[in-house]
């Protein structure tokens, strides 16, 4: 698959170079700020751009911006958001129009490159990744509300749905089986009184009570 | 009147009034050095109008009261004074003059004492006349100095409270400067921090990490090492992280308070509840005291408080920036001198804001702050 990296700082777009290459990616180009990424997502239309927030001219959420266009525009284009600090009111600007092929992570995550590269592989196949850090701002501003009825286990369990990971890459990081993780979830969905509806679909509502993104 | 009208040059009639009023700043100049060399009264200079462009400048001089102050000493008083002035030298010359007439007298040319045959007995009158004039001039200089002078300095100069007003003005002018030059270099350092020294950690911490992943036929010990310089990579770029996130965040000047301090309240290991809730944005230099006042009081809370929870509100009442910030710890916080807490206090009142800490020795620790929404 190809992809685009739009990072400012030279040194660690070589890292994402190679991170990616190492991962099978192919680099069609490497640029600076959101207006050459914006130009060269649509001369090479690839299947992922990996794209730094805060770029110039602005320096603050011009990434962002840029991977909203690039969703509405080239819909075939998965994006990774990358950024020193990971922001909630971001996070919300990205899911409410989109909830696949985006993820939102903290620059420090590629560090752990297999961790890294099995989100953005996640996100390019149509999912999404979240940081947990984007999770733990979403908490902070939780009110009163069937969220509270969940319990801190079950809390958890949605807290890792809300990054993007299967019932399996969940099991693993709470050290738990599979079906401990399929009972919480049936218990998660509910307690947040969910209308029956296919698994998926319904799993897709709980995480986004939970981002407070949900118009119910 | 009617002809005074149909003079040719009454349109110019105006004119000295005008050179005045454009000369008022020379001529007070002039005044001011004649009291200092005359009366050794130093009248206090007038602070110069600050304002941006000429144009402004000018406006403000000439809708300002001391201006017109200035003009009316100039145009009106300052004659009137000139003449009461004169008559008091008058008076001592007229006064010499009689005491001393049988002096001069027989100077005078011999058609005048010719005409005055009886001017050896008015003589007498002269000097009676003269002696009073001499003993009353010093009488009347006295005040009339000390009344110039003082109408001098209340149109001239300034008062001692008009000029504490100014230098308070001054001060707080110069205060928020001071304030805003702070704001600026947290942004910088941020800035900075965040271009170099941050994405040299992350670059550090992928290239140990791309290592680890691909050199898989090293010896254990040199895994080891690559692992643990991995994790302490990891570490510096958490350390610096949220030691530059207490600055000044991007997203705060971005998106404001509401959006920058649920990234705060979820770096602390404690569950926090944050309710925010605001009409509009405040200035940038509260917004930034606000945040910091939030950022310290959670550090604090953290490495003291020993609580299970933590209340963030920021709410907007009137013209003020409402935060509350209560958790559920040990109480008793230090708000000695050179504590967090009282450094907070001053950050707070370098805007005119307001600090209560309620901490009871058991709990709760309740911080109350204050600020105005415009500095």
């Amino acid at each position: 698959m190809r992809a685009v990296i739009a990072e400012d700082s030279l040194l660690l777009r070589v890292g994402l170079v190679k991170v990616l290459e190492m991962a099978g990616f192919e680099i069609a180009a490497e640029v600076g700020d959101a207006e050459a990424l914006l130009a060269a997502v649509e001369e090479h239309r690839p299947g992922l751009a990996l794209v730094d927030v805060r770029m110039p001219p602005g320096f603050t959420d011009e990434g962002v911006r840029a991977a909203l266009v690039i969703r509405k525009q080239w819909p075939q284009t998965a994006v990774v958001l990358l950024s020193q600090y990971v922001e909630e009111r971001y996070a919300a600007d990205l899911l409410t129009a989109n909830t696949s092929g985006v993820g939102y992570l903290l620059k420090q995550r590629v560090a752990d490159v297999e961790e890294f590269v099995a989100s953005v592989r996640r996100v390019a196949a149509g999912g999404t990744a979240l940081d947990p850090q984007v999770v733990a701002q979403l908490l902070v501003r939780r009110r009163s509300d069937p969220l509270d009825r969940l319990t801190p286990r079950e809390r958890e369990v949605l807290a890792l749905m809300a990054e993007g990971r299967s019932n399996t890459a969940i099991a693993e990081a709470l050290i738990v089986s599979d079906s401990a993780v399929a009972k919480h979830i049936n218990n998660i969905l509910a307690k947040l009184d969910l209308p029956a509806a296919d698994a998926d679909h319904r799993r897709v509502l709980a995480v986004l009570r939970f981002l407070g993104a949900s118009p119910t | 009147m009617a002809s005074v009208l149909k003079y040719r040059a009454w349109p110019w009639l105006p004119l000295p009034f005008v050179l005045i009023l454009l000369g008022v700043l020379a001529l007070t100049a002039v005044q001011r050095r004649r009291y200092r060399v005359l009366l050794g009264v130093e009248i206090l200079r007038l602070p110069a109008v600050r304002e941006q462009g000429w144009l402004r400048r000018a406006l403000r001089w000439l809708s300002g009261a001391r201006t017109w102050r200035q003009a009316g000493y100039h145009l009106l008083v300052g004659p009137l004074l000139a003449v009461v002035e004169l008559g008091v030298f008058a008076a001592w010359v007229a006064g010499l003059a009689g005491v001393t007439v049988n002096g001069w007298a027989w100077m005078l040319p011999v058609q005048v004492r010719l005409d005055h045959v009886d001017y050896a007995t008015q003589a007498v009158y002269y000097t009676a006349a003269g002696v009073l004039l001499l003993c009353a001039a010093p009488w009347l200089t006295g005040p009339v100095t000390r009344a110039e002078t003082r109408i001098a300095l209340a149109l001239l100069g300034t008062s001692r409270s008009q000029q504490l007003q100014q230098r308070v003005e001054h001060l707080s002018e110069s205060r928020t400067d001071l304030i805003d030059a702070v704001d600026t270099e947290r942004r910088r350092i941020e800035r900075d921090l965040h271009d170099g020294t941050q994405q040299r950690l992350v670059s550090l911490a992928v290239n140990l990490g791309l290592a680890k992943a691909t050199l898989t036929n090293l010896p254990d010990e040199a895994r080891a090492v690559i692992d643990e310089a991995h994790r302490e990579a990891k570490e510096a770029i958490a350390e610096l992280n949220d030691l530059v996130r207490g600055l000044h965040p991007a997203v705060l000047e971005d998106r404001g308070l509401d959006a920058a301090l649920s990234g705060l309240a979820a770096r602390v290991p404690i569950p926090v509840r944050l309710r925010v809730d605001l009409e509009e944005r405040a200035a940038p230099t509260v917004e930034s005291i606000a945040y910091f006042v939030v950022s310290e009081a959670l550090t604090n809370v953290t490495k003291h408080a020993r609580a299970t929870r933590m209340d963030v509100t920021v709410r907007q009442i009137g013209r003020m920036l409402r935060v509350n910030i209560t958790d559920d710890g040990i109480g008793g916080a230090d708000t000695s001198t050179g504590s967090g807490l009282s450094g907070l206090a001053k950050r707070v009142g370098s805007v005119d804001g307001t600090f209560h800490i309620s901490s009871p020795v058991g709990g709760p620790t309740t911080i109350a702050v204050e600020l105005p929404c415009e500095p």
